[in-house]
This record gives C-alpha cells, sequence and structure tokens, in this order.
C-alpha cells in the first residue's frame, strides 16, 4: 500500500514535469533551441495566480486563467524580443540568450516579489479518505492526461497544429507551402508558456513554497525528462515526465532523500547511452 | 610564406603570455602597495581559478565543438580532493608551496580521471544531448560530495558515504587529535587557506602553455579537424574517440587544478557552490570571450567576475541589469541586422596579412 | 614514395575475368569488391557490386542520379559497413574494419558534398590529411621537443610539396572555408593525397567547375597519378572528364552494375544509352 501512494504521487509529480516538459519539447522541436527561461515562467504562473487569489481576491479558476494569459504574454514578449533577432544565429548564441532570460526573470521576480519564500495554498486541500493520495495528485494527473489528448489532437488535425509539424520538420519547405514561420514559432511559445502557467500552480499545490528560484530545479528536471522521452517528440515529453516522477518519488522512499535526484539523472544518463536520442526521438546519422 | 604562418600565431600567443605577465606584474605590485581594496583583492585567486576555468571550457566547447554544462563537477572534483590532500599532507609537508603544488596536482589527477570515466561513454552521444549529460554530471556529483565526510587522525584518513542521510561526522570515530575535513553537506569548513595571488598566475601560464601549444599540434589540429567536420577527419584516418577523450580530459584536468585552487583559497567550501549556475557563469564566459579564443576568455572571465562588482552602484538592481546587458550583447553580436549597424558605427579594422598577400 | 611498392603480389591474383589495363595485369589489384551489396531497410542500394582496379588505374564511376555511386563510396570507405560482399585492399579483407582503419591502409577520399576543416587554414588541412604520417605525441606537442620542430618542419614541407601539384602554395595560410569553390574542391584532394593513399577516390571533381577549369583538372588527375603511382576512381557527371581520362568504366543503375568497359564500348553500349536517356521509341 505505501508502495502504492509512492507510486500514484510519483505519477503525479511526473505529471507535472511532463506539462513542463511539454513546453520544452515543443519549443525545441520547432525552434531548436534549449529554452532554458521556460523553468522560470513557471514561477511567474506561480506568483501570478497567488496574488490573484490573495490580493485580488479572484476564485480559483479565475486566477489560473489570469496566470495563463499573463504567460502566454510574456512567452510570446521574450520570443520576440529575444530570440526572434536570433533566427539564424550559433545555437550557442541562442542558449546563453535564453540563460539571460532566466537570469532576467529570476532577478526581476526577486524585486518584485521580493527573496522570502512565500506560502501557496494549494487549489484543491485534502485527501483521499483512508489512502495517503491527496485530491492535488488526482487533479494533477487528470490535468495533465486532458492536455496530452488536447496536444496530440491540436497537433495532428488541426491546420496550426499541422503547421507547427511542418516548420519543426523543414522550416524552409515550410514557408515555400506559405505557412508563416515566424507567427506558428511564436504560437508554440505561447502555448508552451500557458502550460507553464498551469504547471506553476500544480507545483505549487504539490510544495506549497513559492521563491524566484522555484521554477529552476523543476525546469531542469523536466528538460531532463524531455530529453529523456526523446525531445522534439510529444509523446516522449509525457512518458519521460511519468518516469522521471516515479524515479524521483522511489528513489525518495527507497533509497534517500538526499540522492533523488543522482538517481534521476543517472538513470539519464544510462537511458541515453542505451538509445542515444532518448526513449521516443529519432537518431538520424548525418548523411554522407 | 611559412615565416609569416609561424610569425602570425606565434605572435598571438605571445601577446597573449605579456598581456598575463604584466598583468600579474602590475597587478601584484598594486597589491603589495596597498593600493588595492580588500574586496578587489580578495577577488584575486577567485578570478585566477575562474580565467583557468574559462580556458580549460574553452578547449571543451570552443576547440573541441562539445557543449558541456557540467565544467563545475570538475572544479568541485579538483576543489575537494585537492583540500583533502592539502589538509592531509599539512603535518607530511611544512612547505605551503610545496603542498599547493602536491593538492593542485592531485585535483588535475581526480579531475582527469573522472573526465576519462564520464566521457568514455558520453562522447558518443552529439549536441544537446551531450550537454545534457554533462549537466547531469555536475548535478551527480554536486549531491554525491554532499553525503561525504572525511577526517584525519594518527591513524591515517578516512572516508564515510553518507547514502541514507543517517549518518554525521561521530561516524567517522575520529581520536582526540583527529580533525574533520569535509563534513558532509556543510563542505570543507576548516581549510588552511594557502592559495596565493602568484600560484594562480602560474597556474593561468601553465594553463596557457598546455592549451595554446597543444592547438597548434597535430593532437591539437585533430581536435579542431573533429568540431569542423567529424566525417571528413575520419575519412583521413583521426581517430574521434582518442581525441575527443583527449581534449576532454585535459580540459577536466585543468579545471580540477583550478578547483583545487579555489577550494584552498577559502577556509570553507560547499560543493552547491559547484551548480549548474556555475557551470553556466563559465560557459558565459567562454561565449563572451569568443569560441576559441583563448585570449578573449582570459578577459571576458575577468571582466564577468569584476562586472557585479562594478555594477555595485545600482545596488538591488545589480543582477537584472546584468541580465539584460547579457541579452544584448548576444542580440548585438549575433543578429545581422543589429550586426551592419555597429560596423555602420564603428568601420572594422581590415584585416592584415591573410587576405591581403594574395 | 608509394608504400606498395612492395606488395603482397603472390597473396591476390588479378581475376581473369577483370578488365584492368596491361600495365597493371602482373601486379595484385588495389582494389576488388566482390558481390559487395548493401541494403537500408529492405531496398537494396547497391547490389552484387563486383569491380578490380589495377594499381595505376583511373577507373570511372558512372550512372544516372540516385544510382547508388556514392554509396559505393561510403561502402569502400565503410562509413557503412556493407551487409553482403567483400572488399579487399591491396589484398587486405577490410571486413570489420571502420572508416579510420580503411584510411590507414590507405584509401583516401573527397566528397560530393565538400567537407574541409573550414576553420582551419590550407596547410593545416593538408597536414590532418598527413596526420598519420606525423610521428609525436601530445606531450611532445606540448612541450615542444625537438622531435615536435623536426616532425612539424618536415610536414611542413611535405604539405607545401602536396599543394604545389595544383599550385596551392600561396593560399597556404588562408582558412580552407574562405577559398573560392574550385580551389576548395582541389584543396580535398590535396588533403587525401596527404594520408598517402594507394587508391584516391574522387566523388564529382570537376562539379561547379568550369570548361577550362575542368580540362586542367584532368590534366591533374592524369598527373597525380603518374606521380604518385596510385589507382584513382571517380564519380563524375561529365562525360568529356569520364571518356577523356578513365581507363576502364563501371555503369550503374539501380544500385547494379549494368556496363563495364573501356570509354568507347561503353558510349556504344545499348543499355547505357536506355539509362541515361529512357528507351528509344521505334517508329
Amino acid at each position: 500500500m505505501e508502495f502504492f501512494s509512492h507510486l500514484i504521487s510519483g505519477i503525479s509529480l511526473g505529471s507535472v514535469y511532463a506539462i513542463i516538459a511539454l513546453g520544452y519539447t515543443m519549443v525545441y522541436g520547432i525552434a531548436k533551441m534549449l529554452n532554458f527561461a521556460h523553468g522560470d515562467v513557471i514561477m511567474v504562473g506561480g506568483y501570478i495566480s497567488l496574488l490573484a487569489m490573495t490580493s485580488l481576491g479572484l476564485p480559483t479558476w479565475a486566477a489560473i486563467l489570469l496566470a495563463m494569459v499573463v504567460c502566454t504574454i510574456l512567452g510570446v514578449i521574450i520570443e520576440g524580443l529575444a530570440y526572434k533577432p536570433l533566427r539564424s544565429a550559433p545555437s550557442l548564441a541562442v542558449l546563453i540568450t535564453a540563460i539571460g532570460v532566466s537570469y532576467f526573470l529570476q532577478n526581476a521576480a526577486l524585486l518584485v516579489w521580493g527573496a522570502n519564500p512565500k506560502a501557496y495554498t494549494p487549489i484543491i486541500k485534502g485527501s483521499v479518505p483512508h489512502l495517503n493520495i491527496s485530491y492535488t495528485s488526482l487533479l494533477t494527473i487528470c490535468v495533465c492526461i486532458v492536455i496530452m489528448i488536447a496536444l496530440t489532437l491540436f497537433t495532428n488535425k488541426s491546420k496550426m497544429g499541422k503547421a507547427m509539424r511542418a516548420c519543426s520538420e523543414d522550416k524552409p519547405a515550410a514557408q515555400l507551402m506559405g505557412i508563416n514561420v515566424n507567427r506558428t514559432i511564436s504560437l508554440t511559445f505561447a502555448i508552451g508558456s500557458a502550460l507553464a502557467a498551469i504547471a506553476g500552480v500544480l507545483l505549487c499545490s504539490f510544495s506549497p513554497v513559492l521563491a524566484p528560484t522555484t521554477g529552476s530545479m523543476p525546469g531542469i528536471k523536466a528538460f531532463t525528462a524531455a530529453v529523456f522521452g526523446g525531445i522534439g517528440s510529444i509523446p516522449g515529453a509525457f512518458l519521460g515526465g511519468i518516469f522521471i516522477g516515479i524515479i524521483e518519488s522511489l528513489a525518495k522512499a527507497y533509497i534517500s532523500t538526499q540522492l533523488a535526484n543522482s538517481v534521476v539523472f543517472a538513470v539519464l544518463i544510462i537511458v541515453l547511452l542505451v538509445r542515444p536520442a532518448g526513449l521516443l526521438g529519432k537518431y538520424v546519422p548525418e548523411k554522407v | 610564406m611559412k615565416k609569416i604562418n609561424i610569425k602570425k600565431t606565434t605572435r598571438s600567443d605571445f601577446i597573449t603570455y605579456i598581456g598575463v605577465i604584466i598583468a600579474f606584474v602590475v597587478i601584484n605590485t598594486m597589491l603589495n602597495g596597498g593600493m588595492l581594496t580588500r574586496s578587489f583583492s580578495g577577488m584575486l585567486v577567485p578570478i585566477c581559478c575562474f580565467i583557468v576555468m574559462a580556458v580549460s571550457l574553452n578547449f571543451t566547447v570552443g576547440i573541441l565543438g562539445e557543449l558541456s554544462l557540467g565544467h563545475a563537477g570538475f572544479v568541485s572534483i579538483g576543489g575537494f580532493s585537492g583540500v583533502i590532500a592539502s589538509q592531509s599532507l599539512a603535518t607530511v609537508i611544512e612547505s605551503e608551496p610545496v603542498r599547493l603544488l602536491v593538492a593542485l596536482v592531485i585535483g588535475a589527477l581526480c579531475a582527469a580521471f573522472a573526465g576519462l570515466l564520464v566521457g568514455i561513454p558520453v562522447l558518443r552521444l552529439r549536441g544537446d544531448y551531450l550537454a545534457i549529460v554533462t549537466l547531469a554530471f555536475g548535478e551527480i556529483i554536486k549531491e554525491l560530495i554532499k553525503c561525504l565526510y572525511v577526517g584525519i587522525d594518527k591513524k591515517g584518513v578516512r572516508f564515510i558515504f553518507n547514502a541514507t542521510g543517517k549518518l554525521t561526522a561521530e561516524n567517522l570515530k575520529l581520536d582526540e587529535t583527529g580533525e574533520v575535513i569535509i563534513n558532509g553537506a556543510l563542505g570543507a569548513t576548516r581549510t588552511d587557506t594557502i592559495s596565493t595571488f602568484t600560484a594562480g598566475f602560474i597556474l593561468i601560464m601553465i594553463t596557457l602553455i598546455i592549451v595554446l601549444n597543444l592547438t597548434r599540434s597535430r593532437s591539437g589540429r585533430a581536435i579542431m579537424a573533429l568540431r569542423d567536420n567529424r566525417i571528413a577527419a575520419e575519412s583521413v584516418g583521426i581517430n574521434v574517440t582518442k581525441y575527443k577523450l583527449m581534449a576532454f580530459v585535459t580540459s577536466a584536468a585543468l579545471a580540477g587544478a583550478a578547483g583545487a585552487l579555489y577550494g584552498l583559497n577559502f577556509s570553507g567550501l560547499d560543493s552547491s557552490t559547484f551548480d549548474i549556475n556555475m557551470s553556466i557563469e563559465i560557459l558565459l564566459m567562454v561565449v563572451f570571450g569568443g569560441l576559441g579564443s583563448i585570449r578573449g576568455s582570459i578577459i571576458a572571465a575577468a571582466i564577468i567576475k569584476l562586472l557585479p562588482e562594478m555594477l555595485r552602484f545600482l545596488e538591488s538592481y545589480r543582477m537584472l541589469i546584468y541580465a539584460v546587458i547579457l541579452i544584448i550583447v548576444m542580440i548585438a553580436t549575433n543578429n545581422p541586422t543589429a550586426k551592419n549597424l555597429i560596423e555602420k558605427i564603428i568601420p572594422k579594422r581590415k584585416k592584415k596579412g591573410a587576405e591581403i598577400d594574395e | 614514395m608509394n608504400r606498395f611498392a612492395k606488395s603482397r603480389d603472390k597473396l591476390v591474383p588479378v581475376p581473369s575475368d577483370a578488365l584492368i589495363p596491361q600495365r597493371d595485369i602482373d601486379k595484385s589489384p588495389i582494389l576488388e569488391a566482390r558481390h559487395l551489396g548493401i541494403e537500408f531497410g529492405g531496398l537494396k542500394a547497391v547490389d552484387d557490386f563486383n569491380l578490380t582496379i589495377g594499381r595505376t588505374e583511373i577507373a570511372g564511376l558512372i550512372g544516372p542520379n540516385g544510382a547508388g555511386k556514392t554509396t559505393v563510396f561510403n561502402l569502400l570507405t565503410k562509413v557503412y559497413q556493407p551487409t553482403k560482399g567483400t572488399i579487399l585492399i591491396d589484398g587486405i579483407d577490410t571486413h570489420g574494419m571502420n572508416t579510420v582503419q580503411v584510411s590507414k591502409i590507405g584509401v583516401a577520399r573527397t566528397f560530393q558534398n565538400i567537407r574541409l576543416f573550414n576553420n582551419l587554414t590550407v596547410e593545416e588541412n593538408v597536414k590532418l590529411g598527413m596526420h598519420n604520417q606525423i610521428k609525436y605525441g601530445m606531450v611532445s606537442g606540448i612541450l615542444r621537443t625537438p622531435n615536435y620542430w623536426k616532425q612539424e618542419r618536415i610536414a611542413h614541407e611535405r604539405a607545401m610539396e602536396l599543394l604545389s601539384i595544383f599550385d596551392m602554395e600561396s593560399l597556404a595560410n588562408h582558412k580552407a572555408g574562405s577559398l573560392p569553390y574550385g580551389a576548395q574542391r582541389r584543396l580535398e584532394i590535396v588533403r587525401a593525397l596527404g594520408t598517402n593513399p594507394g587508391l584516391l577516390l574522387l566523388d564529382e571533381p570537376a562539379a561547379g567547375m568550369n570548361p577550362s577549369e575542368t580540362v586542367e583538372l584532368m590534366e591533374n588527375i592524369i598527373k597525380i597519378r603518374d606521380t604518385f603511382k596510385i589507382a584513382i576512381m571517380l564519380i563524375e557527371h561529365d562525360m568529356n572528364l569520364v571518356m577523356g581520362i578513365c581507363e576502364g568504366i563501371c555503369v550503374l543503375n539501380f544500385g547494379k552494375v549494368i556496363a563495364k568497359g573501356s570509354p568507347e564500348d561503353i558510349q556504344s553500349n545499348p543499355v547505357v544509352i536506355e539509362a541515361y536517356l529512357g528507351k528509344k521509341k521505334e517508329g
């Protein structure tokens, strides 16, 4: 029974990672960049929802919606100001810029909201009777599944989704087919950032403290999850997130709290050695 | 033609060496004359360390062309093994400079060994995947060192590894003369600070000799060939694994030596210092200084370490401004429109030599 | 000069059906490919490829686009491991060898899409070709021992000598990536010669060259063969070049050899004409 509750909490933690990882993987798939600032957008989402609930007194659903709107706008602005000018730049330059954006968001949050961690009220309280499973966990898992299904439908069926896939495959060709590549990339950032807002709310409901650096470690782990599943692949991000969550939760319970992250990263390294492009990623050898 | 070629690269290396020597002489004179503020003189050794870290990372990223986000891991290994070596040899080797030298060598060797261990499996991966694995490696090292307890008493050095989180320094079972060198998550707490600015200068010079001479040699050429075109390099008979490992291990060893110098500069050393943010800071130095440019790394390392100090008047806005500068510099140097604009304002100097002697 | 001067003639006799120049007939062939084949997911990219090349022969490999010509080069240099058949280089079975090992036993190549070390100088590119002939290690390089200076001097002189084939000595200090297209193609050949090969594979050496450059290239290819006494195999679409300098020609189509022979035989071969021009409609 104890194992079961650890497993459930792992899956729900993994669901949060999966939602964050979706943002990473979609952006990587289309813009071929590691958006290091993604984790910090989560933090912003957390703060906005908290403020909306406490200072503005908005109901939970409105707070989440507000956080999503703000993060979406933030994501599009970041993309337009910092990343768009570097579309043809070497990937390392874009990576460093993303790190700059991450520093910026963290320090802006520090100035606006202060360094002291704030207490976050979980959006729903309580746990399933007789089982050590919180309602938050169950909600997280459900949200993740809904997002997963919605995104899969969107990328496979809708016109914009198809445009996104076309852009990630071959940008010049997509452009020639009349797809507005810049707008598609902006849309991807928008979706990724909206997801980050949801992830922010869920993450803070899990571990109810919020500080300017809250986003960075989950961000790195979600990124690990995206790589684990095969970066660029949407089901891969989902699978990778869940796996990383379960491994972390079980490692904490049965190996060592101190070494839980090490176990997660060690598993990542082993997986990449066996499958150099992640679980669901395709390994494309260089053509000679 | 031959004369010009040798002169050109040697001249460039020569400028780098002379620049470092002049900077050292000037700063050292000012230091002895008491002309430096305390906060500045306290930063001298760390700046030397970061210069070596940046140059060594440039060897991986700029010369070998593989992105590493775990350089701090090697620095950390070098730092803690250097501290252990120095503290446990305190009674054996009385002379501080000799002890420092031994500690640096041990730090470098331990980091090189780690580089070999990580490099063999990991260098098969490419691009971003390699980056993420080095990141993971750095985080693993950080956590592992947090679980380490090391102490010394009459009977020798003792290690325990606290995997479950239940052990403490007491479990080292040291006798009354015993001293704890590394105290778990607290890190090294009572280190003799034997690092000196002169030692930092010598380490920089040795690093420069290794890196610059290597890049001008057969092995260095092979490493750069892998960066430029792996398939072509294989087709002319260059062993990819061998040269990748050579570059990776050399880079790790130098980072380890820098770590040892860094660790022995502070009485306390916490493994959380060597996290992803430190790796990124070193990477920033490399990118700012220019990929593959050793002189650039030196200058950028010094500036990036000093910049937050220089921006101190901005108070709490300091790091925010720093982030903005970072983004603006990256866009200005990489965006085609911005580049043209800058070139219009500041006309580029004509390159001498290569382009003209057609 | 040539590492194959004393070779294992006894080991591999020239197959009786091989078409190689008379002057090479009493020496073992430099290349012998037997029943070579590779499949990519069920698709036979190259199938049952047989070819023998004499020690100083200039051979051509031609065929329509997508016929599998570059794949043959990739098999010979072990970029791909063949799924079928054997490759003998100078009588040595290359089974299980990788690109580096094949390079060491004397196969050098150029690439269809130029692959130079763009950020390195022309001289460094050639010295990289000579990598395995420069004998000093990492430590000598760092400490700059007398051996380092000696080896680098020899390497420099040899590099200049090789560059002089194409009159490129004056470009030695230029970045390879900054050279004009034609010079880049020539530099690739020089770099390949640096490996001291017995068999040089040229993948579309004349691509993008104008007619006068092509004529010059033809002369140079013959000059290389005569100076270094090596075999050259080339893939080329320029029929003037192929018919002008190749002694033996092999025609590929859909991964299969459809004709082999001298330039005259090939030019009059109806199967070849059909492969290139499509079937002629009668009446």
